[in-house]
């Protein structure tokens, strides 16, 4: 469904040039879910933007639904459904008007436009709120009308560009459900995000982007292989006490120490009865602490185990809606 | 469908949902009204009487055709507020990843603003018959004047519609307001007659298009229009207002395209 070869995009200024795709691959099958894990500026909006043919690439090509995304732009426009960062709609149009001019753009006739919206906004239980304006919506509406706005036409593929930046926690988990459906009904999707968990959570299979180049791709689990996994954190109250702490619970001596925060970090194959021993053992000693947790790798730790550096923002992308001029657009 | 079918069924969906902004927003179309009725009654009742006419008549007859065209140079700003705004709520990239007609975004836009404006226009109108401004001329003249303002106001939204892809940012189209069409329209007849000017000034404000619109609006509703003799732009008002309206066009219509185009490099 999804195709890109050798994608690149570089934004000049007088300043400076900053390679937002820098040599960009993808394949996506039909009927499957790929997110493209990165930090802010990697390169991931950058490359949706070149896929939903807003965004024409320095070099390389790419197919959309089977379709050059330059040569057959207004095709491609038909089979696919963009939900990007900014919830895109209309603050002084109602939930309902939003998705009849949506419909109405995709070409469908006014009575489908209606019925359409009156069934998506029943799906994403917007019913109540479908009269009202939607500046008066929360953020979470904003994005479920956002994301109906993307399934008006029915499109063959779907592209969410961070759909849950900046969501609270239970808009996020209702997002997250509303998701699932789609994939479940057997929808493509290109998913973005900065959270290795929602990749996690959605997606079958994962592209780690970094400063314009995919540098990984698996599932969920094998890029969890190789960043190790879940691991244990201690915090110990006496930084004396570390490298003691260290050696007792790390005996093969892999242990990450952080002197100034006193922190231990090792590798926890045993998950939770590992972490009961840990305590235990540190306890029968009298090492005071201060905290200790067990922990799932985070994309930091992902970017670490990849890249030997941590993930970074590159400044002045992403951040950036719709940019067009300026410079530095990634994500 | 065929393509201009699209274009024209895609074109009437933009306008209504801009115009859907006006009832949605009713301080902004109320503020443009008070900005203008506040204009007619700071220069009719306080200004006006230290203004001569030369060779007579009312000066709220002289004042209303520069009000007419004041406001709807001042309209070009809100269009390009509301592009900024659209730009950076990502509303254009949602558009552009539509299967629509390409053309339907900018013709639906200034298609409104021509709507919205005739509202205004009216509004102003109904204001001066109260204030004492009348229309001396036959019908089919005074709808060749109100023509000539709409088809100026077409342009002036290219402008508005060229600004507002070309600066992106609401805060900044706002400044634009103040620091280019006020200037523009107090260097004009729209509020004194040009011999008032000092001289080095008087040759700038002859040229000025919001002169030439104010002068062939005056012409043509049959209210005083004083001009400086010798004047090629004072004695052909009609005139320079169609080549002005004309030129502005042919200059900001394939700007602005050509920024809306230039959004995918």
């Amino acid at each position: 469904m999804i195709e890109a070869e050798g994608l690149v995009k570089v934004y000049r200024s007088r300043k400076s040039e900053v390679r937002a795709l820098d040599g960009v691959d993808l394949d996506v099958r039909e009927g499957t879910v790929l997110g493209l894990l990165g930090p802010n500026g990697a390169g991931k909006t950058t490359t949706v933007r070149v896929l939903t043919t807003l965004l024409h690439a320095d070099a390389g090509r790419a197919t959309s639904a089977g379709l050059d995304v330059v040569r057959d732009a207004q095709a491609v426009r038909r089979l696919i459904g963009l939900s990007g960062q900014y919830a895109a709609i209309d603050e002084n149009l109602t939930g309902r008007e939003n998705l009849w001019m949506f419909g109405r753009l995709y070409q469908l006739s006014s009575q489908d436009a209606k019925d359409r919206a009156s069934e998506l906004l029943t799906r994403f239980d917007l019913e109540e709120a479908a009269d009202r304006v939607a500046k008066t919506y929360s953020g979470g509406m904003r994005r479920r009308l956002d994301l109906a706005a993307a399934l008006i036409g029915q499109p063959q593929l779907l592209f969410l560009d961070e759909p849950t930046t900046g969501l609270d926690p239970r808009s996020r988990l209702g997002m997250w459900d509303v998701i699932r459906t789609q994939v479940r009904e057997g929808a493509t999707l290109l998913l973005t995000t900065q959270y290795l968990e929602e990749a996690d959570e959605l997606a079958d299979e994962i592209a780690v982007v970094d400063h314009g180049k995919i540098i990984a791709r698996g599932t969920a689990d094998e890029l969890k292989t190789q960043v190790g996994g879940e691991r244990i954190e201690v915090v110990v109250h006496d930084q004396s006490h570390l490298e003691r702490a260290a050696q007792l619970i790390a005996p093969d001596g892999l242990a990450t120490i952080d002197q100034h925060s006193r922190r231990l970090t090792i590798a926890a194959e045993g998950g939770a009865q590992q972490l009961v021993e840990v305590v235990l053992r540190l306890g029968e000693e009298q090492i005071r602490i201060d905290d200790v947790g067990l922990r799932r790798p985070t994309l930091d730790d992902v970017f670490l185990a990849l890249t030997g550096h941590a993930a970074e923002t590159t400044p002045g992308a992403d951040d950036v809606p719709s940019a067009t001029t300026s410079e530095g657009k990634g994500g | 469908m065929s393509g201009l079918r699209i274009a024209v069924a895609d074109g009437i969906v933009i306008s209504w949902r801009n115009l859907k902004r006006v009832p949605r927003i009713p301080e902004l179309a109320i503020f443009a009204i008070l900005q203008s009725i506040m204009f007619v009654l700071l220069f009719a009742f306080v200004f006006g009487g230290a203004i001569p006419l030369p060779g007579g008549g009312s000066y709220t007859e002289f004042l209303m055709p520069g009000i007419f065209v004041q406001t709807l140079a001042f309209a070009s700003v809100t269009t390009a507020i509301a592009v900024a705004d659209d730009m950076t709520k990502g509303l254009i990239d949602r558009f552009r990843s539509l299967p629509m007609a390409r053309s339907a975004v900018l013709s639906g836009r200034t298609f409104a603003d021509i709507v919205y404006n005739v509202g205004l226009l009216i509004v102003l109108m109904l204001t001066g018959l109260v204030v004492g401004w009348r229309v001396h001329s036959s019908f089919a003249e005074f709808m060749y004047g109100f023509l000539l303002l709409l088809f100026f106001t077409y342009a002036m939204a290219w402008i508005g519609v060229y600004l507002g892809l070309a600066v992106q940012t609401v805060e900044v189209a706002q400044q634009l307001g103040f620091l280019v069409i006020f200037p523009i329209t107090f260097l004009s007849n729209a509020f004194v007659p040009i011999e008032t000017l000092p001289a080095p000034l008087q040759p700038i404000a002859e040229w000025n298009p919001v002169s030439a619109l104010t002068g062939a609006t005056r012409e043509l509703f049959g209210n005083p229009n004083p001009y400086a003799s010798d004047s090629f732009p004072g004695e052909h008002p009609i005139f320079m207002s169609v080549v002005w309206t004309i030129a502005l066009l042919a200059v900001f219509m394939p700007l602005a395209i050509r920024k809306y185009r230039a959004i995918d490099r």
